[in-house]
């Protein structure tokens, strides 16, 4: 008898820790898989250019893209700064924005009806064609540059949030009926935290849209001197043949959307951890 | 808190509730309740058994106050006032992102009483049901029984008047109903609250109820009434004593006759 539960428990050791190794082999790769696959990716990248004799202002290597943006650390820094600014402020707005419209929809139906149309024309319109508009009409260049990225980046978020809000479990809704709960309360205590998890999903897209907005924007805007962002040091050194400025201002913005992406996963996680399907990691 | 020390025997219990030929039309054609009559009296355990589309979850959401009945009325003794109903669903229905006390304050929180305020009747409610260790679990630590059993703390924190069950332990395994089943009966002695039950099953509510309203379908209305006057406390005893058996076959007879009642109507 007590041979038998000993031989279970060390089958049960034996999986235990079988289970154990896989995620700690997972844990490894998670992190691992993609560091060698971009390395690799930048060594193929240097070779290419080593054994093609390719010219630095056809394609640069990774190392001189590097040197360059070491070089043009003060420029590009600056630079960085403004895209920066406009990219968190455009999305900044559309959190308020589109999180305050969404609300407005769910209060009342007719104010849905009459603006949701308008919401889905500017979505689908694409901001390339609205923007020289802009410019046109707004007279400060960073207010014009701001509403760009903002229309490109507050409609998932009003849409995510608009669903979230819609989504209440029905028991619970008329359980709060039940109970006599105002308006007011059954916004704050259940709609708001049902629709936590829908608007984070939409915060992710629009930090990604908000950066394409702020960029496209600047591309249209074109203006340069103090004050310009990256995509404008990316035109400015492309009219002048300058690839490999144009590569380390193409660095930093990707890394910028890496970092936002990032942080916005990170918020999702802060906040849904405890309680939301999506973050519960579910054992085997 | 002042309870009654037992509850006496039907017959001479008080009116809580009564429903006067109530009629509920859907659309305009689709009669979901055909005149319905019911005294409520304090203490009463009843349970609404019938097929589906007999109107039981129906009258549920008329006497909750979710709907109102299309003719008829439904008046309680003195009033009703929010707190006096304690409402548990088929499903849990928890908000996820709450803790199991955050959840069990909620009927407080819409009378705008923190927590601290309430923390009291909160571990009362919460011992009631046997999960005073469990205050600051999120509901997805819980099993279905358990989670099943904040719901019942949930309709028991306000001390309401009459508890409305619309099929809560339709979803759970039955060694998990039983045991659910023995602690709202004892649940009940120590309250001696006044429940009205959903069920679509016979045994659970022989079980339980000391009343048995077997309801018809199309249109819903009530069929008969069973009276199950085996004594309370029940226990596991019960469910295999010939007392039970027979009480299940009064009762099943009952919802047979109701069910052909509404075969002849359909076939007429």
């Amino acid at each position: 008898m007590s041979t038998t539960d000993m031989n279970t428990a060390a089958i049960v050791d034996e999986e235990e820790l079988r289970y154990a190794r896989a995620e700690k082999r997972e844990k490894i790769a998670k992190w691992l898989l993609p560091v060698v696959v971009i390395a690799l990716a930048v060594f193929l990248w240097d070779r290419m250019v080593v054994w093609n004799d390719i010219p630095h202002y056809i394609l640069p290597g990774p190392g001189l893209v590097l040197e360059t943006l070491i070089q043009d650390w003060g420029m590009l820094s600056d630079a960085l700064i403004v895209t920066l600014k406009i990219t968190l402020a455009a999305l900044a707005v559309a959190v308020v924005g589109g999180v305050g419209l969404a609300i407005l929809f769910t209060q009342s139906r007719y104010f849905e009806m009459s603006f949701y149309p308008f919401a889905v024309i500017l979505q689908v319109t694409p901001v390339v064609s609205i923007a020289p508009l802009i410019f046109i009409y707004v007279d400060s260049r960073i207010a014009g540059l701001l509403l760009c990225a903002w229309i490109v980046a507050f409609f998932p978020i009003l849409s995510n949030t608009t669903l979230g809000l819609n989504s209440t479990d029905h028991n619970l809704r008329d359980l709060y009926k039940i109970y006599g709960a105002t308006r007011w309360q059954r916004l704050r205590y259940l709609q708001l935290p049902t629709a936590l998890p829908y608007f984070l999903g939409g915060l992710r897209i629009a930090g990604g849209l908000s950066l394409i907005g702020a960029v496209v924007a600047e591309y249209v805007a074109g203006t340069g001197g103090i004050g310009s962002g990256l995509a404008f040091r990316i035109l400015e050194a492309g009219y002048r043949l300058n690839i490999p400025r144009m590569f380390a201002a193409l660095l930093l913005i990707a890394a910028t959307g890496v970092v936002i992406f990032t942080a916005a996963s990170l918020l999702s996680h802060a906040l849904l951890h405890k309680w939301h399907e999506s973050a519960i990691k579910r054992e085997s | 808190m002042t309870l009654p020390s037992s509850i006496p025997p039907m017959g001479q219990r008080d009116k809580l509730l009564e429903m006067s030929n109530v009629d509920k039309v859907f659309g305009g054609n689709v009669v979901a309740l055909k005149d319905m009559n019911l005294t409520v009296n304090q203490g009463d355990f009843i349970s609404l058994l019938g097929p589906s589309g007999c109107g039981k979850s129906t009258a549920l959401r008329l006497i909750s106050g979710l709907m109102r009945p299309t003719s008829g009325h439904i008046n309680w003794e003195g009033g009703q006032k929010t707190g006096d109903l304690g409402v548990v669903f088929q499903e849990p229905t928890l908000m996820p992102w709450a803790t199991v006390e955050q959840n069990v304050w909620l009927p407080f929180r819409l009378r705008g009483k923190s927590l601290a305020d309430v923390q009291d009747e909160i571990m009362w409610a919460l011992k009631m049901v046997g999960l005073e260790k469990f205050q600051k679990s999120y509901p997805r630590e819980l099993s279905g029984g358990m989670k099943m059993r904040v719901s019942i703390a949930r309709s028991l924190v306000t001390e309401p008047r009459l508890i409305l069950m619309d099929e809560p332990f339709a979803a759970l395994d039955e060694i998990t109903r039983h045991k659910l089943n023995n602690d709202l009966l004892e649940l009940r002695d120590k309250l001696k609250c006044t429940v009205i039950f959903v069920t679509h099953s016979v045994f659970e509510s022989v079980f339980l109820s000391d009343r048995i309203v077997v309801m018809a379908a199309r249109p819903g209305r009530v069929s008969s009434e069973v009276t199950v006057d085996a004594p309370y406390p029940r226990t596991e005893e019960f469910r295999t004593s010939a007392d039970y058996a027979e009480l299940c076959r009064k009762a099943s007879d009952a919802l047979h006759g109701a069910m052909n009642e509404h075969g002849a109507r359909a076939s007429a």
